[in-house]
């Protein structure tokens, strides 16, 4: 290990992790909008929108980010709709989390037992007011462990930019290496950068999940 | 818009042929995850602090680390710290088995611990020995539980799989490259329709998989 070669890939390495993490997050605020929507769509079955939406959660959700992002930046350009590749990536990431974050917010809406919707009429509440203080936060409390996979799948899947040449953690690594032939200080580098970002979400994540699990009723 | 070179030559059947590769490389591993994540799922569920600290760290560095970086450091790190020169579909196998090991794992514990308690009392009850509890009443209730799973596992590495081009398997969307190279002159558009179709190869190839996981699941949930 030569610690000169890292003091010196640092800055490059920092700007890199600041464009994943930045494109990072833009994609997953779209994907938890698309996300959210979908849901309620698919949840109160909107005649036409609901099936749009089921095409396209199970073409997203099985095919890979690598295939769509090559489609989106290289096959859409040629009839005539040419993205960025900052602007590819996120919106393929969104994409790609949306139908994700779609079925997991649909379960938890499904998750809310029928009873819960019969008393809370049988109490006299509205429609509105049973949805927003009876199902929704039930819904929400039963996604959350399904949502925190979510984001730390997308977080990982942001790796794939590089084949777009994004110049991500990927793409610099790559980059150097092939370079300057410092594989061992590259590579370790790339660890310790992935680690510092996707950690916190890992254990942030962890401890909401138990924070929410016993606002579930019945416990 | 690009389609028609498709039928020109073999072009079809050589796209086909790197989704085969991609189909081969995740085939493989998963088979080769399932048996090592029953084996460690089985021994996460003895509670052994060693086995329990040990497991816990590696289902994290699986959780947190991309399988991009996981290939980059088999492939390119291998090679440089320890002096093998592993081949780059032996790496990518190496590397999927590695963290479907980790979800296999993790599924067989999560069936494991979902069984009553009381499954296991009811048996003793009603006269069996242990070994006639684990082959009547356990086994079957766990393979029910993890056939769906291990079959979405298939899916998610088939998709994971399409990451190997970037250490230089010639695989699906390698083959549309050199497809679409080859043939600049004659269909500049070829780029969308073989990213099309590479796009609809891998729906055709998942689709139908995650569609009988789904379906066992809603059969045997009850």
């Amino acid at each position: 290990m030569n610690f000169e070669v890292i003091r010196d890939y640092l800055p490059l390495y920092f700007k890199a992790f600041l464009l994943t993490i930045k494109i990072g997050w833009i994609g997953i605020a779209l994907s938890l909008g698309i996300g959210v929507i979908s849901a309620f769509i698919l949840h109160f079955k909107i005649p036409v929108l609901s099936a749009i939406v089921k095409v396209y959660v199970e073409l997203f959700r099985n095919t890979p980010l690598l295939v769509q992002l090559f489609f989106v930046y290289f096959g859409l350009p040629k009839i005539g709709i040419s993205i960025s590749a900052e602007a590819c990536g996120a919106i393929g990431l969104g994409l790609l989390g949306g139908s994700y974050m779609t079925e997991s917010f649909r379960s938890g809406l499904d998750a809310v037992p029928l009873s819960q919707t019969e008393s809370s009429l049988a109490l006299g509440m509205t429609k509105g007011r049973l949805f927003t203080s009876v199902i929704l936060p039930q819904a929400f409390t039963l996604s959350v462990p399904a949502v925190v996979a979510n984001l730390i799948f997308l977080l990982k899947e942001t790796s794939v930019f590089s084949a777009i040449s994004l110049m991500d953690l990927m793409f610099t690594a790559k980059d150097l290496i092939g370079l300057y032939y410092n594989t061992t200080e590259c590579l370790v580098m790339l660890v310790v950068f992935y680690v510092i970002m996707l950690l916190p979400v890992s254990i942030l994540g962890s401890f909401v999940e138990k924070k929410t699990r016993f606002k579930m009723f019945g416990n | 818009m690009g389609f028609e070179v498709l039928l020109k030559g073999n072009n079809m059947l050589r796209l086909l042929g790197g989704l085969g590769v991609a189909m081969y490389i995740s085939l493989i591993s998963v088979a080769i995850s399932i048996v090592l994540g029953i084996i460690l799922g089985a021994l996460m569920t003895l509670k052994n602090p060693v086995i329990n600290a040990i497991s816990r760290v590696y289902l994290e560095i699986v959780r947190i680390m991309p399988q991009m970086v996981l290939l980059f450091i088999v492939y390119f790190g291998a090679t440089k710290v320890l002096g093998i020169n592993l081949s780059a579909e032996i790496s990518a196998i190496i590397v999927f088995s590695f963290w479907g090991t980790a979800e296999m794992s993790d599924l067989v514990r999560g069936a494991l611990s979902g069984i009553d308690k009381i499954q296991y009392e009811s048996s003793m009850a009603l006269g069996m020995n242990t070994r006639q509890t684990y082959f009547h009443v356990i086994i079957p209730q766990i393979i029910r539980r993890l056939i769906p799973l291990s079959i979405n596992l298939i899916t998610r590495m088939i998709k994971t799989t399409s990451l190997v081009m970037m250490i230089g398997i010639v695989e699906v969307l390698k083959v549309g490259q050199q497809i679409i190279e080859a043939n600049r002159k004659s269909s500049p558009n070829a780029a969308f329709g073989i990213f099309a179709t590479i796009f609809l190869l891998y729906f055709i190839a998942c689709y139908p998989i995650s569609c009988l996981s789904k379906y066992l699941e809603k059969k045997w949930e009850k």
